[in-house]
Formats: structure tokens, C-alpha cells, sequence
């Protein structure tokens, strides 16, 4: 296990940080994570030192430029456990799962088939589903949620039809943080002629992610969840069903050849789909979360969130005006109200006592409307949470006045 | 010159988001209303004011919102009623300078100067708007 103080170094965010004139209690990883140096130093290292464009220029610094790329698709894909050329760069998962949308399952939807999705989707796992069934006529299902909101692999597979072609889920939920049986999931979907979208924007950055022993066929994640810049992510998508997509955007770096008679020919994926100049900032920086989070140990830190969360439980338990929505999950997101306290006034509250976590419905809006769940706060650990932090956040919640104190104080 | 102690700015912001008087259905059908809907996806209410000859007759409100936004849009109905749209506007403004921090007329906002301090918590002043905001637009839209 790692020392989570002398990590904490690293973070200029988590160095004398203050918010509302307090030290800063950053408790919203699941919305975006903390940089550390090592990252904000690529980033900047690609302005000062490396500028250049990557796609094959005759000098030494696009060359340099050429292999940090190259790098950084295999650094990735060891760390997912998928082949180099199955790594396509996006701007984000949102991006990622607009691509699996709109450039495969176009593809291969007709009319009258059927995508599985979950009722407590991220919007970017919703919309671009419901677009392309406008488009192609295919119908939206969702698998049904158990009494706790969870998608559990029975219901699943109760759902799948013989007319199933896509099934979208998160492997974990960036609401409750419920994690799902990707590889069990991804048989049964195989076995009805399905192809299994996994949006991993929760889960890479916490859980061990395995593309290959999965068995999926497209994994979305960003990397601003998992200590990276933002502006950057991945698809990762097996190497013939890349092949099978039609690019979203078209241009340099993605072309092998056109004609003045409208003909033209593509290089082969991932470049296809990476049409134009890429964030290589963002790439340089990618690569640095990626080595921050192998150097601890992805099992270290999601047994580090489990810890913290059944910290938090079990200190919330002891306030009976406390409401707990999510008290199992083997995840750091901890979803709670207070009674009779509206969410965003509970989140303007902590504000006030320099504490940051999220209210509302955290862009899962089927959530209220399906299992009438109320808007709730969000409190979401990472690698670099303490127990001082939780401590923190159990204070102003027990002992940090109301809403109106924030005016009136 | 209206003064207001912290004790009673915060008895009034907290009678009108636990009693509001103005959150209901409108009367009629006869009212203008606008749907308003905070970027940070939770306040989520709809104004209705009741405009004839130039003047608000009734003003209402519907939805979910916070302590703020309920309780602010409450005291926004109250102030608008009975005020021709040359008033309405005038005290519209005169809220919108104090969250501004400008000088403004306390004696137009009434018990609407509780919310004074909203400046200090930046992220509220969209909750201490949204109705006024409204009111501004139905107002505006019905020339």
C-alpha cells in the first residue's frame, strides 16, 4: 500500500489550496481528479520542449513527436490490456461513445433491432443511443434495475432478445459507483449476436480493467478522471470492428490518397478516426497519469476509495438525520442527504466549509424518474483522499450550522 | 431607509422557502409562464405571472428548487404584485444590483434585501436569480 501523505506532495492542487477561505477538501473525483506534477509537467514539457506536429515530418523534433504517440498507444493499451492499434484517441469517453454510436452501431443497426442501455445511464451513454435509433429505426430497451438501482447480470440477461445488437453499460456507475460483471456480461451478449459498448469513465480509473480477458468489443474512458489533462481519452475498440467504422471527421493524418474525380482511399485504424492534428499535449500528459497510476497499483487505490467510503458509511450511520443511498457499493462514491435539506443547499453548505461535492442528479436524470431518487449529494474519493478529509466532511455535516449560516456568518 | 438584522433576513429566507405563499398552480389559463432550468442541473421551476392592462395581477410559481431559489422567487411574487410593468421592472433592477454589489434601492426590494449576502457564495447567485430572471423575460415579452 502506498503512503497516501507523501502522494499527496505531489498535487499543487492539494498544497495549500484554500476554497471559501479553508483548506481545500476536494471530494468530487468522480466529476474530475487532481493533477500531479509529473502530469502538469508533460503537458507543459510539450510546449516548452517537444512542440511539433506528429504524422511523419523529416526532423528530428516531429519524429521525437511521432514516437511519444507511438508510446503512448502502447503504455495505454498495457495498461487496459488491449493491443497498441486498438488505442484511437478521442477528446473523452463522451467522444468515445459518440464514436461507437455513430461510426460502428451505424454500421450494423437496421430497423426494428434492438440497444440495451441502463436506466441510470450517463447522459453520454444515453444520447447518443437515442440519436442513432432516430436514425436507424433501431429500438432503445433498458435492462431493469433491482431494488438497490443496480443493473445485476440476471436482469441482464433477461433482457437480451434475438434482436439485440448493442448493449451499452457502464462497468461502474458514476452515480451509486455499483460495479457490473463485464466478463460474465459480455458471454451472454456474444452469445445473442450482440455487440457489448462498455463506457469505463468510472471504472478504469479505479478498478483493474482487462479489454482482452473481458471479452468486450469497445471500452470508452478520459483521461481527466484518472489524474490526466483534460481534452483527451480513449476508444478502444477491437482491431475488425475499428476497421468497420466510418470516420466522423475527415482530414489530414487520417487519408492515404484522394483524386480530383472524388475518389479517395484511408490509412487504416486507429488513425483513420484521428483525423486532424490530436491534443499531443494531452497525450504527453496521458502517458504520465497512466505510469502515476500503474507506480501505485490500481488494486491499492480501489481498495484506498473502498476503505474511505466504508469509513464514511460508518461515521454517517452514527447521524440519524444522515440518509445513505448507496451504504455497499465497493466504490469511493459516498451518495447521502441530510433530512428535510434540499441537496444543493446540503452542497452549498460544505462549500462554505471548503468542502467540494456534488449535488443534483449527477447527469443520471432516468435515476429520479425511474426509482424516484431524490437529488443527492455526492461526495467521490480518489488515490489521494484522506481520512482527514472524510473527517472533514462527517464535521460540517453533523456540526456546520445550515444553509442559511453561509449568508449570515 | 429599510433595515433588516442577520436574525431577520434569516427568519424571512426561511419562512418562504418552508411557507411559500406564491407556489402554486396559476388560477387560470390566462397566465404567461416560462420554464427555467439552472445549468447545474437542479433548481427546475416555472414562473407565471398574470399581466393585464400593464400591470401584474397575480404571480405565481411551480417546480423543485433550493432554499434559495424557492424562497427569493416567493418574495419576487409578492413584490410584483399590483405594480405596473414600469415598477416591476424598477424593483427587478434593484435586486440585480444588490447581487452586483452596486448601490440600489433597499426601500423598492423590501424583504428581498435578506438576500444580500448571496454575492459571497458565487455559485448561488444563479439559485437567487432564476425567477427574477423569469419574471424579467415574461415581463419583457409582453409589451
Amino acid at each position: 500500500m502506498y503512503d497516501v501523505y507523501e502522494i499527496r506532495k505531489q498535487f499543487p492542487m492539494l498544497n495549500g489550496k484554500k476554497m471559501q477561505n479553508k483548506p481545500l477538501v476536494f471530494l468530487d473525483n468522480a466529476s474530475t481528479t487532481f493533477k500531479p506534477q509529473s502530469v502538469i509537467d508533460a503537458v507543459s514539457g510539450y510546449y516548452t520542449d517537444h512542440n511539433s506536429n506528429s504524422h511523419r515530418g523529416d526532423y528530428d523534433l516531429a519524429y521525437d513527436m511521432d514516437q511519444t504517440v507511438i508510446n503512448a498507444r502502447k503504455v495505454i493499451a498495457e495498461f487496459v490490456n488491449c493491443e497498441p492499434n486498438e488505442v484511437v484517441f478521442t477528446s473523452g469517453a463522451t467522444m468515445a461513445l459518440n464514436m461507437a454510436a455513430f461510426c460502428f452501431a451505424s454500421q450494423v443497426l437496421k430497423s426494428g433491432d434492438e440497444i440495451l442501455l441502463e436506466e441510470d445511464g450517463h447522459a453520454s451513454n444515453i444520447l447518443p443511443w437515442y440519436e442513432i435509433s432516430r436514425r436507424t429505426g433501431a429500438v432503445i430497451k433498458f435492462v431493469p434495475l433491482d431494488e438497490k438501482g443496480k443493473v445485476c447480470t440476471e436482469n441482464v440477461r433477461k433482457s437480451l432478445t434475438n434482436k439485440t445488437k448493442i448493449v451499452s453499460l457502464a462497468a461502474a456507475t458514476n452515480v451509486f459507483g455499483y460495479s457490473i460483471d463485464v466478463e460474465t456480461i459480455a458471454k451472454l451478449v456474444h452469445e445473442v449476436g450482440a455487440y457489448f459498448v462498455v463506457d469505463g469513465a468510472q471504472s478504469v480509473p479505479h478498478i483493474k480493467t482487462d479489454f482482452k480477458k473481458w471479452g468486450i468489443d469497445f471500452l470508452a474512458f478520459s483521461a481527466h478522471k484518472m489524474c490526466g489533462p483534460t481534452g483527451i481519452g480513449c476508444l478502444i475498440g477491437k482491431s475488425e470492428l475499428l476497421a468497420k467504422m466510418v470516420p466522423l471527421l475527415y482530414g489530414g493524418g487520417m487519408n492515404e490518397m484522394f483524386y480530383s474525380d472524388g475518389s479517395y482511399s484511408l490509412l487504416n485504424p486507429p488513425s483513420m478516426l484521428e483525423a486532424g492534428t490530436q491534443n499531443l499535449a494531452a497525450v504527453a500528459g496521458f502517458v504520465e497519469a497512466v505510469k502515476f497510476i500503474e507506480s501505485l497499483g490500481i488494486e491499492n487505490i480501489h481498495k484506498h476509495d473502498v476503505e474511505l467510503h466504508n469509513y464514511a458509511i460508518e461515521k454517517l450511520k452514527q447521524n440519524d438525520k444522515v440518509i445513505i443511498y448507496n451504504a455497499d457499493a465497493e466504490s469511493g462514491n459516498i451518495v447521502f442527504n441530510i433530512k428535510d435539506v434540499f441537496a444543493q443547499d446540503e452542497s452549498t453548505l460544505l462549500n462554505y466549509h471548503g468542502i467540494a461535492v456534488r449535488s443534483g442528479n449527477h447527469c443520471a436524470k432516468m435515476l429520479v424518474n425511474y426509482i424516484g431518487l431524490p437529488y443527492t449529494c455526492r461526495a467521490s474519493t480518489y488515490l489521494y483522499t484522506t481520512k482527514e478529509d472524510i473527517d472533514r466532511l462527517i464535521e460540517a455535516i453533523n456540526n456546520g450550522g445550515d444553509i442559511l449560516d453561509v449568508y449570515f456568518n | 431607509m429599510f433595515t433588516l438584522t442577520n436574525e431577520m433576513m434569516r427568519s424571512i429566507i426561511m419562512d418562504h422557502y418552508a411557507n411559500p405563499v406564491h407556489k402554486h398552480e396559476p388560477k387560470n389559463d390566462g397566465y404567461a409562464f416560462v420554464h427555467m432550468h439552472s445549468d447545474n442541473c437542479i433548481d427546475d421551476i416555472n414562473v407565471y405571472l398574470d399581466i393585464k392592462n400593464d400591470k401584474v395581477e397575480d404571480a405565481c410559481f411551480t417546480g423543485i428548487g433550493c432554499t434559495i431559489s424557492t424562497a427569493s422567487t416567493d418574495i419576487m411574487c409578492e413584490l410584483l404584485i399590483g405594480k405596473n410593468k414600469e415598477e416591476a421592472f424598477y424593483v427587478i433592477e434593484q435586486y440585480n444590483k444588490m447581487l452586483r454589489e452596486e448601490p440600489f434601492d433597499q426601500d423598492a426590494l423590501e424583504e428581498a434585501n435578506a438576500f444580500v449576502n448571496t454575492s459571497k457564495q458565487a455559485a448561488r447567485i444563479r439559485c437567487a436569480t432564476i425567477g427574477w430572471n423569469a419574471a424579467k423575460n415574461l415581463l419583457g415579452e409582453n409589451k
